[in-house]
């Protein structure tokens, strides 16, 4: 299977910091892949480095076997690779659908962006209720579901998702994961960046561990799961108990 | 029940709203025939400062970026008149698009250099491109030196010679309304969404394919552009312009009417712009002490209107 996404010995640095010290791994196409770590491991980063939001130092990003390395941000999203920054992100006082747009920006025809608003509300309904609403009162889980929504405004072939279950009640990021799930099974390929790990292996297909900017352990989801290693350090004792990592 | 009231409302006042719109601007097209002079004189440079005001509110407003600079702008139209009228014995109505070209070029070397910097940093740039291009045509001969340039030929439209104030409260007047369909078309735009997009959160509009780059170097040009074509016609009505009326106390004049009104709200920047040019004029009889008395003024109307007189809903 040919990689969607590639990363080869990638270095990024905030100023002096070396965030990333050689990172290199690969997403397939039609893949859930997800990469997990504690705080400042380095994940964000990734993720940045791929959109072009941080440039990279050296090093290379590949994708669909081009080098969008040196790409600006605005050309790799318009490629189909788009991120979902952390934290949620919509743009407090717009409506819903003002929202939506936004993710529509690069379509120009409106017909085209009525027709995605359209599939997007199919797929989260509870948008659809709240279209006129101002952003800012959804709840966090709604408001998470408004990202991954904006995001598919553009028909992304690669969606970057940054943590989307932070700060949302268990129910919640059960839901969330399910629209991943779905997303992923209607033909989008997903990076999903996850503290809490359990969950994210439970959807992904593959996953990959970060330790201060270098990758120091990967597999597939199952292997990683029975981990021991990963199991101490990432998802805790008791399967019940609130996770250490989730903590943070 | 209420969402219908709501719907079936909206035409009916869109209706009453445009009546308001009509009157208002008749009254205003009325005023010539019972002002005097100084009551005319006043309300253009009125209209005139709406006009500016609008300019810097696509930058400072809808954009969301700083400009301490923004008179190098209005400087650039009027010598553009100046120059064209005098120095190369051209039409006037040449300049306006001679001085639409010389903004754009201005609005990228501003623009250009300040992509990347943010808040105290786009302040002392800005604040800098100023205050150089006033010390330019300081000490320019093209530019007429520090006496600047006089007796700007007054144009003609029509065959009707705009020489008389009359003439230019109704130029002022139709360009601070052109302004403000133009800045309402503009917010309303493709453009103007992505302003705001890259104004509340830069990273997640770059994210979405917005190039961020392009949007606010366009918000930098076209908010020149406004200054230029103001500036053109303040050369002509004043018939001679020099350096010392686009100090960095003229930028800032400009910005406390977008400030004080409520920026990125069209309505709100139409009435900074009036208290600045108005409030001084209403505290002449206090003499000396208006300019105190205008300060006060300002500082009570930020300490109890933090975001302008009429802020924009959502900042």
């Amino acid at each position: 299977m040919e990689a969607l996404l590639r990363l080869e010995a990638v270095e990024t640095y905030y100023g002096e910091i070396h965030a990333l010290r050689g990172i290199g791994f690969e997403v397939r196409q039609g893949q859930v892949v997800t990469l997990l770590g504690a705080n400042g491991a380095g994940k964000s980063t990734t993720l940045r480095t791929i959109s072009g939001l941080v440039p990279a130092r050296s090093g290379r990003v590949l994708f669909e076997g081009a080098d969008i390395t040196r790409l600006a941000a605005h050309s790799i999203a318009r490629l189909g690779l788009v991120h979902v920054p952390e934290g949620r992100r919509i743009f407090r006082g717009m409506s819903v659908e003002e929202n939506l747009d936004l993710g529509g920006y690069s379509v120009v025809d409106e017909g085209v962006r009525r027709r995605r608003r359209d599939a997007a509300y199919a797929m989260f309904p509870i948008l659809a209720e709240r279209r006129n609403r101002d952003s800012s009162l959804l709840s966090g889980g709604e408001q998470q579901m408004l990202a991954i929504a904006r995001a598919l405004m553009s028909e992304p072939k690669l969606l970057l998702l940054d943590e989307p279950s932070m700060g949302l009640a268990p129910r919640l990021v059960q839901e969330i994961m399910r629209t991943i799930r779905r997303l992923n099974e209607a033909g989008t390929t997903v990076l999903l960046v996850e503290q809490n790990a359990r969950v994210a292996l439970r959807l992904a297909h593959y996953g990959y561990v970060l330790e201060t900017g270098r990758i120091v352990l990967a597999g597939e989801a199952d292997a990683l799961e029975k981990n021991e290693s990963l199991a101490k350090a990432y998802l805790g004792g008791g399967g019940s108990k609130p996770e250490r990592a989730a903590a943070g | 029940m209420s969402e219908a009231a709501v719907r079936l409302g909206r035409p009916g006042w869109s209706i009453r709203r445009a009546l308001g719109v009509v009157v208002l601007l008749a009254a205003l097209a009325a005023v010539p025939g019972f002002a005097n002079n100084y009551y005319l004189e006043v309300l253009s440079e009125a209209w005139f400062y709406v006009l500016l005001c609008l300019g810097l509110n696509i930058v400072v407003g809808f954009a969301g970026l700083l400009d301490l600079g923004y008179a190098a702008f209005f400087a650039v139209g009027a010598y553009t008149a100046g120059i064209v009228t005098l120095r190369l014995g051209l039409s006037f109505w040449l300049s306006l698009p001679i001085s639409v070209v010389a903004a754009s070029i201005a609005g990228v070397i501003i623009g250009g250099p300040t992509l990347r910097l943010r808040s105290d940093y786009l302040a002392i740039v800005t604040l800098g491109f100023g205050e150089m291009v006033r010390i330019s045509v300081r000490n320019l001969a093209v530019t007429g030196g520090a006496s600047g340039l006089v007796g700007i030929e007054r144009p003609t439209l029509f065959g009707y010679h705009l020489d008389s104030i009359g003439a230019y409260y109704y130029v002022f007047l139709l360009l601070a309304v052109l302004g403000v369909v133009a800045s309402h078309r503009l917010e309303n735009s493709r453009i103007g969404r992505a302003w705001k997009y890259v104004r509340s959160d830069e990273d997640a509009a770059r994210a979405m394919g917005i190039n961020h780059a392009m949007v606010k170097l366009a918000a930098y040009i076209l908010g020149a552009i406004f200054a230029a074509i103001g500036g053109c016609f303040y050369a002509a009505k004043m018939t001679a312009i020099s350096p010392e009326t686009f100090t960095f106390n003229q930028s800032l004049l400009i910005l406390l009417g977008v400030v004080l009104g409520g920026r990125g709200k069209i309505p709100g920047v139409i009435l900074g712009a009036l208290v600045i040019v108005i409030f001084p004029e209403l505290f002449r009889d206090v003499g000396s002490m208006r300019m105190l008395v205008f300060a006060i003024s300002l500082l009570l109307i930020m300490l109890f209107r933090p975001a302008g007189i009429w802020p924009e809903k959502w900042r």
